[in-house]
């Protein structure tokens, strides 16, 4: 469980991060919506420890992030995984080199083993046969399933995915969004997700804050968003034409 | 105050470099790798420039030896004193500027840009000591590559002179050996090794802090390589003056 407390960041004088208070409980995918610029990937890199808030703090399951000496933060990140939106898997490396290079850099195993935990992430994401390629040989959706690989190949605490399935096809969307929300459930792990994609919201969206202006606005789960009367969480959620045309449907009773 | 933040950070850099070292075995494949980039892909083209600058200077010399009463053995030994006092060291390095520089900037810059350091932050790792202590050791390969090119020099000199006509190969050879002080390969060495380092670390710094997307990487490797010659041409006066003067 992630417990973050009234956090602030800012940048060359400008508040991008305005007091937000949230938890993020184990075992369920938590989303983090919100339009361009609203805050979400600063407040993501803050939980990952690559921002420091100025003020407020940050809890890992009781560990305050700021409380921690070096070691003890470096520990725990760790024990963290991320999913970047554009991937940032080692172009020069191989799909295997990408996923073993966690466990060549914390563990002390040798090859063999580490190439049957590799093989064993490959597979569970569905890429047993792309262990010779090279990032720039494989599709995106791939390689979002290479760096969801990569990210769990060190059995983490905490996956967070900043846009996991920006820039893909709608059906390559959901089976990543599904696999994500998979592991999570396998391994017990706290997933925090960045996304502005209402598919997602809809598939995986056991806890759904959102950010506008860097403050949160809203938090609930998938069923309550189409409930609430927030009129900037209804104008985030309606700008789908598609969600639009639902409304309307249902209003008129089709 | 904007060139003493940026001198700052680069010391900073520095720290952070020879601080939280890459697990051993990791750092060694990537330190031979680094060798391979930026060690041997550079003395094909060293290797072509020393050639026809020592042949270069051996002509000028020869051309503007119009007095009958200096000896012709001067070519040997003006080719000789140049290539290993300059032409080689620094000529070369600003070279290398351009070369390796904007390759390290390069490489680093799309790595900030593609969020591959962030990532190795994420994982805990030491960015700066991963990316940036592998090509400093490499680096240390550097003067092997100037003393290859110090040879070629001279050796382009020869050809130029002898088979060119302006001197005879025994003259050459002679002045080649006259009044050769050894402390000036020292000198030469001391000088190489310390630009190697700034050419490490300054297009390092370059790569690491820019920002933007692609343009900033163009940008960043264009600055780094104006950055590095000047340090190296400023470094070069300093050295000079207390190595030799």
């Amino acid at each position: 469980m992630i417990e973050v407390k009234d956090i602030h960041k800012g940048f060359n004088g400008e508040e991008i991060l305005k007091g937000i208070t949230t938890t993020f409980e184990r075992g369920k995918t938590n989303l983090i919506i919100g339009t361009s610029g609203s805050g979400k990937t600063v407040f993501l890199k803050c939980m990952l420890g690559l921002f420091t808030p100025e003020q407020g703090s940050i809890c890992y399951d009781g560990a305050t992030y700021s409380e921690l000496n070096e070691q003890q933060q470096r520990d725990l990140r760790e024990q963290m995984g991320m999913v970047f939106q554009g991937s940032a898997l080692f172009d020069s490396m191989t799909v295997e080199e990408n996923v073993m290079f966690p466990l060549m850099m914390f563990t002390k195993q040798k090859k063999e083993e580490m190439l049957v935990r590799v093989n064993e992430v490959l597979a569970r994401v569905n890429l047993e046969n792309a262990n010779n390629k090279l990032p720039s040989e494989i599709s995106g959706g791939m390689q979002k399933r290479v760096a969801i690989a990569r990210a769990i190949v060190t059995r983490p605490k905490y996956l967070f995915c900043d846009e996991p399935n920006s820039g893909l096809d709608p059906r390559t969307a959901i089976v990543i969004d599904n696999l994500i929300k998979e592991i999570t459930e396998e391994n017990d792990i706290t997933t925090i997700i960045n996304t502005h994609d209402m598919n997602s919201v809809m598939e995986i969206g056991e806890k759904i804050v959102f950010l506008r202006y860097g403050h949160l606005e809203w938090e609930g789960d998938k069923s309550q968003i189409f409930r609430t009367d927030n009129e900037a969480v209804t104008e985030f959620v309606y700008s789908s034409n598609l969600f639009k045309k639902v409304r309307d449907a249902q209003l008129k009773g089709l | 105050m904007f060139y003493l933040d940026d001198i700052g950070r680069y010391f900073l850099m520095l720290r952070g470099v020879f601080s939280r070292m890459t697990k051993g075995s990791v750092l060694k494949n990537l330190i031979f790798k680094e060798i391979n980039d930026l060690i041997l892909g550079s003395l094909g083209i060293t290797v072509f420039l020393a050639f026809f600058i020592g042949a270069v200077v051996a002509i000028q010399t020869a051309l503007n030896l119009t007095n009958p009463l200096i000896p012709k053995q001067l070519i040997g030994f003006a080719s000789r004193q140049s290539v290993i006092l300059e032409f080689a060291p620094t000529f070369l390095s600003v070279i290398m500027a351009g070369k390796v520089g904007s390759y390290i900037t390069s490489s680093i810059g799309t790595m900030r840009v593609t969020e591959q350091i962030d990532a190795l932050e994420v994982m805990g790792i030491n960015s700066l000591n991963y990316l940036v202590f592998p090509k400093v050791i490499a680096m240390f390969m550097y003067p092997f590559v100037i003393a290859i090119a110090m040879f070629v020099g001279i050796f382009g000199a020869y050809i130029a002179g002898v088979y060119g006509g302006f001197v005879s190969g025994t003259e050459f050879l002679a002045g080649l050996r006259e009044e050769f002080i050894p402390y000036h390969l020292v000198y030469a060495f001391i000088k190489t090794t310390i630009f190697a380092f700034l050419l490490a670390t300054i297009p390092s710094f370059h790569g690491y802090y820019m920002k933007g997307g692609a343009l900033g990487v163009g940008k960043a490797s264009t600055s780094a390589f104006v950055w590095t010659t000047v340090v190296i041409i400023i470094a070069n006066y300093v050295l000079t003056q207390l190595l030799l003067s």
